[in-house]
């Protein structure tokens, strides 16, 4: 490896040779398509409620069934698909948003500013995570919204620390070194050099963070708190299926399935990522 | 070491301190009260004014934020508005079920996990090894609470082997009280047995390329002996600290397992303080809780200082 | 060894067979929602009585399964003819389960603990017209009203009226005592409620020896626990479309009565454009009760046209007044200046019949054009919004207070509804204590909250009981919120 940031078009080379990273690919691109195209179309219409086709198990018509109001199961999985994606990304986006810049500049500054940062990471770390997520939505009202703010701050810590791992490994490097002998400040640095360095690192972490966020926008809804109806959400159907189970099994199985899929996919990703990136485990595969 | 080990208590401390005032004034914004919980649609105001003073709320911020944590100072919780019982009751009564349930399933995750990871790392590469880490990828994808569904289905509903929800209480005897948290903890401790057994086989991998390892197995020890005792021994870093996050994640993160199986847990009393406004137990419980992941991280350093000995004389 | 094993067995076959000649005297009987505490003073959940009320406590009333004025503590009394005093002849040799004595000083204490300023009891309207509570002897309490009250005696049976004694009425809520034929056992909080048989009662002695209410929050879990022979009767759950899994199973009885809970699309009347009687007539017509019950209650609930429940003798059916018609809706819609709708919200409290019906009815107001967005709220933020604030537009809730039509009365109560003809009615009502006088009222009432169009009058919470075949006793109705056990036995 060179001292200066592998190109990352190389580095996606890299990633494509990997089987489980392309496993992975292929999976996760299937489930964004299907969310896509629910923009579009979907077989029926989700938000009319026909409650004389309640409950009919999978058939011609409704290649999934229907549920309790008599929704097309199919259109339902689709649009929720929409919900998950969109929840764990932008929750991602905001530890990442948050979290790296706080954790370079505890990297780049150290003493004290480094402490308390990291105090303040150890205290997010200390909450229970769903518990806190439940009083956030308690306190600012169920919804999409709301859980992408609970999850997105308990990504903030983790992505500080990434951050802050990495750009730590990186300062004492030559080419660092030559830059600040050049009389680049700190800041500079960190968006020159650092940065570049460290995103297949926050790549990878980004993933890992992807797929938890998207089982925690699951249990969120699943306990009322996260997207509200009419809105579908993996989470909430299954939670509607929970007293149903006894009668229609299928209520509960297809939306499992739906979550289990895709954060399958976005882990087998992250997999595919990590082992390029660290040329060691790879080796070992 | 003992420096270490203050210095680590200290930084608990301040974390607690800045965890109580977070809390309380946290929920200090959520809107209504438990008095008007408590009377419901035909009350009228001057009695919910009435209990309202009954219970305290009618004071002003600062006062109850210094007599609770002064309570918590000498181990006294207050007493729950909704059940006017003391909060420690309730914490204890709850924790007999949140309590043996978080280790009844790491117990589990581990006993399936160890052997798993050991296995799949002895054999890398070879089909077992491919097979035991599939099927881990798809234990870490699985949600536990769908899991406890099908669980639920297929062993209550269908078999009828176990309680479909529920706790008899230990009151009950022993084993009923066992049965009810078989399905919980199994639910519980697959997803954490994958995650486990990927962290045990890559740790071990790491450990069995370095120097000590080969100059065990050129010593001619058998391949068993440098795995469990060599090896295993020296990778337990990384599964400590893994067991010792699950286990914080267990002791409150049940909250949902314990909404599919109507268990009267830890979380599930959380969750019913938030919405009855009894923010007294909401506090004390979230602050018991940070206290045990901090005591619990406390453990797993100064057990990092037991299973390698490097770590001891370096501090 | 071997030998004793075997001879101890067969003597616990003989022992086992022996007891099932006799009939069994336990029940264990699942109920939804836990207490928050035992006393039935302390509180308006309605979980409290439905475990205490008429089996730990009594009042001087009490209610009977057909929502009838029966004498309890009181065993009769008089009325004069002002109607404005009650003297009260109370049962003698009455004790309550600590052993102290039951005398007419508790009932004055009782009463005015109630009535007191810092009362903290949750229905202290009920009290609102007592005037003065004398103690005549130790067994005569006279009851001086500020006016007459029609509905006084049935206030007096509510389970908020119910006597308590001045040396165990602060640890009722922990620790109950009462004159009823149970009393209080165990509570292990999150799970169970005891109460066992006392054997102090004044009345006819009951059959059962212990009474276990069993926690099972949801239908999920109660189906399989009914199933498995753990719990033998559920007196009143939801249990939705589980519940064709248990009705076709011959071990149990599915009876389907009915509550007192009106549950209704309650609407802000004051507020534009529902302040506009051609707008709540056009969302009445878009209202299509069968959608909503089939999906909202499992099939089970009564509609309704007004707000009255449709077992009250009193009840008139106005399900017809605004029949389903879409069509109409939009041309009312039309009239009242809104040809294309109009968006509004519909806030909905964490119960099934409302999330579920919510969604339905959202669905058939867009069928119209108007389009609500649904908030999801929880119990504190609805109490809070919608019923103190009256920060809202539309709501779904259930209203599960019996004979509760006056509150359409009551100044400054949530739907903001104010018409002096209904005022006219209630007052009138408040002072007649004749029957037939009484269910003429009731209809002149309920006609004109449906003339109106307060509020989407939707359906009554069924009340479904399941129990084992071999029990009886249990009410089939609920007039009030209570699971009596006075009656209930075992049969073979």
């Amino acid at each position: 490896m060179s001292d200066e940031a592998l190109p990352r078009t190389g580095f996606m080379a890299q990633a494509f040779a990997n089987r489980s990273f392309v496993a992975g690919f292929v999976i996760t691109a299937f489930i964004a398509a299907v969310a896509l195209l629910s923009f579009f179309w979907t077989p029926y219409d989700v938000t009319r409620l026909i409650v004389a086709d309640r409950m009919q198990p999978p058939s011609a018509a409704h290649l999934l069934g229907t549920d309790q109001f008599g929704r097309d199961m199919l259109s339902m999985i689709m649009v929720g698909a929409r919900n998950s994606i969109a929840v764990a990304l932008v929750a991602v986006g905001i530890g990442m948003g948050v979290g790296v810049p706080l954790g370079c500049w505890a990297a780049a500054r150290g003493g004290y500013i480094d402490d308390v940062l990291m105090r303040f990471n150890d205290i997010v770390f200390a909450f229970p995570a769903l518990l806190s997520a439940i009083m956030i939505t308690a306190i600012f009202g169920p919804g999409a919204v709301n859980a992408i703010i609970a999850i997105g701050i308990f990504n903030i810590p983790v992505f500080a620390r990434v951050a802050r791992a990495g750009a730590l490994a990186i300062w004492p490097r030559e080419f660092i070194l030559a830059a600040r002998a050049a009389g680049k400040g700190k800041g500079l640095i960190t968006a020159q050099h650092i940065l570049p360095n460290i995103t297949n690192l926050l790549l990878v972490q980004g993933t890992i963070q992807f797929a938890l966020g998207i089982l925690a926008e699951a249990g969120l809804s699943y306990v009322g708190l996260g997207a509200q109806p009419p809105m579908p959400s993996w989470g909430r159907m299954l939670f509607d299926a929970q007293t149903r189970m006894i009668v229609a099994p299928y209520l509960a199985i297809i939306p499992g399935m739906a979550i289990v899929i895709t954060v399958l996919g976005l882990n087998l990703i992250g997999d595919g990522l990590a082992d390029t990136l660290d040329p060691k485990l790879r080796r070992r595969r | 070491m003992t420096a270490y080990l203050l210095k680590r208590a200290a930084a608990g401390l301040l974390t607690l301190v800045v965890a109580s005032a977070v809390v309380f004034s946290v929920l200090e914004i959520l809107p209504g009260d438990a008095a008007r919980l408590m009377l419901g649609f035909n009350a009228t105001e001057d009695a919910v004014q009435a209990l309202r003073v009954q219970m305290g709320l009618d004071q002003g911020f600062l006062v109850r934020y210094f007599h609770w944590t002064g309570g918590l100072l000498s181990l006294d919780f207050g007493r729950s508005y909704t059940y006017s019982v003391p909060v420690i009751d309730l914490v204890a009564e709850r924790a007999a079920v949140s309590l043996p349930l978080a280790l009844i399933s790491l117990a589990l995750s581990t006993a399936i996990a160890l052997p798993v990871g050991v296995f799949a790392a002895a054999r890398r590469g070879r089909p077992a090894d491919t097979l035991a880490m599939a099927a881990s990828q798809f234990g870490v994808a699985v949600p536990n609470f769908w899991f406890a569904l099908l669980l639920v289905y297929v062993f209550a509903v269908w078999l009828r082997l176990v309680p479909a929800g529920g706790f008899p209480g230990w009151s009950a005897g022993a084993w009923p009280a066992l049965k009810a948290l078989i399905l919980p903890a199994i639910a519980l401790a697959l997803p954490q047995a994958a995650i486990l057994a990927r962290v045990t086989r890559s740790a071990l991998l790491d450990v069995l390329g370095e120097d000590f390892i080969r100059t065990a197995r050129a010593k001619g020890l058998p391949q068993r002996a440098v795995l469990w005792r060599h090896a295993l021994r020296n990778a337990m870093l990384p599964v400590l600290t893994i067991l010792g996050l699950q286990f914080a994640f267990l002791l409150a993160g049940t909250v949902i397992i314990e909404n599919v199986f109507y268990l009267p847990g830890l979380g599930r009393l959380v969750f019913q303080a938030i919405n009855q406004r009894d923010l007294i137990v909401v506090e004390s419980v979230v602050m018991l809780l940070v206290a045990t992941v901090i005591v619990v991280n406390l453990l797993v350093d100064v057990s990092y200082a037991l299973v390698d000995p490097r770590l001891r004389t370096r501090t | 060894m071997k030998i004793r094993k075997s001879v101890l067995a067969a003597a616990l076959v003989v022992l086992v067979s022996n007891a099932a000649y006799a009939a069994r005297t336990d029940l264990v009987l699942g109920i939804p929602l836990e207490p928050p505490n035992l006393d039935p003073t302390a509180g308006a959940a309605a979980a409290i009585d439905e475990v205490l009320y008429a089996n730990v406590f009594e009042g001087l009333t009490r209610i009977g399964a057909r929502g009838e004025v029966l004498p309890a503590l009181a065993e009769s009394w008089t009325v004069s003819d002002d109607g404005k005093v009650y003297t009260f002849k109370l049962r003698t040799s009455v004790k309550y389960h600590d052993g102290t004595d039951f005398n007419a000083d508790d009932v004055k204490f009782s009463l005015d603990r109630a009535r007191a300023d810092n009362s903290t009891n949750a229905q202290k309207g009920l009290f609102a017209a007592i005037d003065t509570v004398e103690v005549v002897d130790s067994a005569t309490v006279k009851v001086t009203l500020k006016n007459p009250q029609g509905s006084f005696l049935y206030n007096m049976g509510w389970g908020d009226a119910v006597i308590v004694a001045p040396e165990s009425a602060e640890t009722n809520k922990d620790n109950p005592v009462g004159t009823g034929p149970f009393k209080f056992g165990s509570w292990a909080k999150g799970s169970s409620i005891t109460l066992v048989k006392a054997d102090s009662y004044w009345g006819d002695p009951v059959a059962l020896d212990k009474v276990e209410f069993r926690i099972i929050p949801d239908a999920a879990a109660a189906v399989p626990a009914l199933l498995s022979g753990d719990v033998q009767a559920l007196p009143n759950f939801q249990l939705g479309d589980a519940l064709p899994q248990v009705q076709s199973d011959p071990r149990f009885k599915v009876v389907i009565g009915s509550t007192e809970g009106e549950t209704v699309l309650a609407t802000n009347n004051k507020k534009p454009p529902f302040d506009n009687l051609k707008v709540r007539q056009a969302i009445a017509h878009a209202i299509d009760r069968k959608a909503i019950i089939d999906g909202a209650s499992g099939g089970y609930g009564v509609p309704i046209g007004s707000h009255f429940s449709p077992a009250n003798a009193a009840y008139v059916d106005l399900t017809g007044t605004y029949p389903y018609d879409p069509a109409k809706a939009k041309a009312l819609l039309a009239e009242a200046g809104f040809p294309d709708g109009f968006k509004t919200t519909l806030k909905l409290p964490p119960v099934g019949y409302a999330r579920d019906g919510g969604q339905i009815i959202a669905s058939e107001l867009r069928d119209i054009g108007i389009d609500a967005e649904i908030i999801p709220v929880e119990w504190a933020d609805w109490l809070k919004q919608v019923f103190t604030e009256k920060d809202y537009d539309l709501s779904i809730v259930s209203h599960t207070e019996p004979n509760d039509i006056d509150i359409y009365a009551r100044k400054d109560y949530y739907f903001n509804y104010d018409n002096p003809a209904f005022h006219k009615v209630i007052e009138e009502l408040n002072l007649t204590s004749d029957e037939a006088k009484r269910t003429e009222l009731y209809g002149q009432a309920q006609k004109i909250l449906a003339d109106d169009a307060v509020n989407g009058f939707l359906f009554e919470l069924p009340k479904i009981g399941i129990w084992d075949a071999k029990v009886e006793g249990l009410w089939e109705n609920a007039p009030i919120q209570a699971t009596d056990l006075t009656k209930v036995k075992w049969v073979d």
